[in-house]
């Protein structure tokens, strides 16, 4: 692993969760145990089949059949998460050139490396669902297909680096985590992988905070800052509230999804009250109160109208950071060109010394 | 003049330098695999610049550690070649800055390798596998675009022509140091000349030779990408990260 130079803090965040990303790898493996030598017959009865297999918390693999709703619910949704991993390098890479320390630069460029690496996994899940990763890049660059909102928003210090590893990666290993017990088999087996590099990301950027808020007033208020910018946004990367939210109920049905929005919202606030305290840092919400009676934190519910306008282009950075892709793309044209036309040059010249 | 603190500092710097050209490339690759390629050759050439500039300061004895010596100096105090400062320009131009460095850096490397100085000597060996892999990534780019379309053919024989003035200040003779640069040069031109023919390419012919970086006489770009890499630093005197 690049760039973890580092000996983890005792309070680092993230080991409950690895734990479950390794429950989830076993269970993986023991169902395709089980499912050896137990193909359908021909007269079979396919959509019955299906849910038998569901059911029987088995995997769905590229082979077998599936309803078309399932297969565009889970491109739609792999490709949004590879699309956020792609456009997700922009706000940090911002930092790369600026890193206050050569150890911080390595660290980051080897995390920003590592998100293009799960971008080009994911896109590879996708593929197996029958769509190619052109179409995908296509669908991104055409706003056709979105990536995650919370990538709207500035990295304005280097804390903002600390706080996306910390809440934002955090917030993702929440979301992330019962996706690896997803009933379909490429894309558990992608986050499982995913996670487990993610974890990493985020012990991190809870490092950088760490450092921060035990430095100068200076920094610690940088901390602060970004932390206040940061708190909210990441709430609503859950999604909008159960009642709203337009995808959920079939998911959970087809075992996309396993957990609602909120509960894991829930389960992300009462994660980062202990982590804060341990930093020194202040989540920006005055109502955040223990609840005895639920076993949780009370906590104030993001804006979800600011969420919407996200969604739908208003963010503060949808236009460069589509704009910035688009370009990347663009001037990339003329090299893609010339590497498939020296592919076709090389295979004609073998073709001919065969001959 | 002290020969292997010098000589570690040039080395240093040159790694330090190309890293922060090619980090600005993350993100803005051609293709997403060449995104991870060149953040990771940029990673090798930090990893590089850290060993080096860390045993600098201790050779130098002055407290100075690599983060005193990457943050804190202006550009006349800095000892790299200028091929590496030079602006990014289009893949065209990286590509050939990548290859002509790699070129070079790795008999550098391998005679470093088997220099009396023992951790110049394990720098070398970790750095020239890296470079191996940097100069075959460079070679593969060199063939693809000089023998890929009309368009790319240009791009490249344009790039070639413009970074080839700034390949000479790498083999100046270097007083002092362990590896004596002008010994470097056939090796170079064993790797460099093959690929240039097979990429369809000519070999600009040798004039213009700019120099200066070893002495702290740099471009007026190096100013700039200071400023940039050093701004956060600077702004937090005596501040942890």
């Amino acid at each position: 692993m690049y760039g973890n130079d580092f000996p983890a803090p005792d309070d680092a965040p993230g080991g409950g969760l690895l734990g479950e990303v390794a429950a989830a790898e076993a269970a993986l493996r023991e169902a395709a145990a089980r499912r050896r030598g137990r193909a359908p017959d021909p007269d079979t009865d396919l959509e019955a089949y299906f849910a038998d297999v569901i059911d029987a918390d088995q995997k769905i693999e590229p082979r077998d059949w599936m309803p078309e709703a399932y297969r565009k619910t889970l491109i739609r949704q792999i490709a949004q998460h590879a699309h956020s991993e792609i456009i997700g390098m922009q706000p940090e890479g911002n930092w790369i050139s600026r890193a206050p320390s050569l150890k911080r630069k390595a660290i980051l460029l080897a995390k920003v490396q590592d998100e293009a690496g799960h971008g080009l996994y994911l896109y590879a899940a996708a593929e197996t669902l029958g769509i190619s990763r052109d179409e995908l890049v296509r669908l991104l660059l055409d706003g056709r297909q979105k990536y995650s909102s919370i990538f709207n928003y500035p990295t304005l210090t280097w804390a903002d680096v600390g706080v996306i590893g910390w809440l934002v990666d955090g917030a993702a290993i929440v979301n992330q985590v019962p996706l690896c017990r997803c009933s379909y088999g490429p894309y558990a087996r992608a986050m499982i992988r995913v996670c487990k590099e993610e974890s990493f990301h985020q012990r991190q950027g809870y490092e950088i905070l760490h450092v921060l808020a035990h430095g100068t007033p200076d920094q610690k208020a940088m901390a602060q800052d970004a932390v206040d910018r940061w708190w909210y946004p990441s709430l609503a990367m859950f999604g909008p509230p159960d009642g709203d939210s337009t995808h959920s109920a079939q998911s959970m049905a087809w075992k996309i999804k396993r957990f609602s929005n909120d509960e894991l919202r829930q389960r992300f606030v009462d994660m980062c009250v202990q982590q804060a305290e341990i930093l020194g840092l202040t989540l920006p919400d005055p109502a955040l109160r223990w609840n005895d009676e639920r076993q949780a934190y009370d906590y104030t519910q993001p804006d979800y109208d600011e969420l919407m306008r996200v969604i739908k282009g208003q963010g503060p950075c949808n236009r460069q950071r589509m704009e910035h892709r688009r370009h990347a793309h663009a001037d990339g044209a003329w090299v893609r060109e010339a590497a498939t036309a020296y592919a076709a040059n090389q295979a004609e010249k073998k073709e001919k010394v065969a001959a | 003049m002290n020969g292997p603190f010098d000589f570690a500092l040039a080395l240093g710097d040159d790694a330090l330098i190309a890293a922060q050209r090619l980090g600005d490339w993350t993100s803005r690759a051609p293709e997403m695999e060449e995104d991870v390629a060149l953040t990771n050759i940029a990673l090798d050439q930090l990893g590089a610049a850290r060993l080096l500039l860390t045993y600098a300061g201790e050779l130098e004895g002055a407290g100075r550690d690599e983060d005193a010596l990457a943050y804190l100096r202006d550009d006349r105090e800095f000892r790299n070649c200028l091929l590496v400062e030079l602006p990014n320009g289009d893949f065209a131009v990286t590509v050939a800055k990548l290859f002509f460095l790699s070129a070079y850096q790795l008999p550098l490397y391998a005679a470093l390798a088997g220099c009396g100085d023992e951790r110049l000597a394990a720098i070398g060996a970790k750095a020239r596998k890296e470079s191996a892999y940097h100069l075959d990534h460079a070679s593969l780019w060199v063939r693809r675009l000089g023998d890929g379309t009309a368009e790319s053919h240009r791009r490249m024989q344009a790039a070639v022509d413009q970074v080839w003035p700034y390949v000479h200040e790498l083999f100046a003779p270097f007083p002092g140091a362990p590896v004596d640069p002008t010994t470097l040069r056939a090796a170079f031109d064993a790797a460099v000349d093959p690929v240039l023919a097979e990429a369809t390419l000519a070999r600009p012919a040798d004039g213009w030779a700019p120099a200066g970086g070893r002495d702290g006489l740099h471009t007026e770009h190096l100013s700039y990408l200071l400023t940039e890499m050093q701004v956060l630093h600077r702004a937090h005197p005596g501040a942890q990260w």
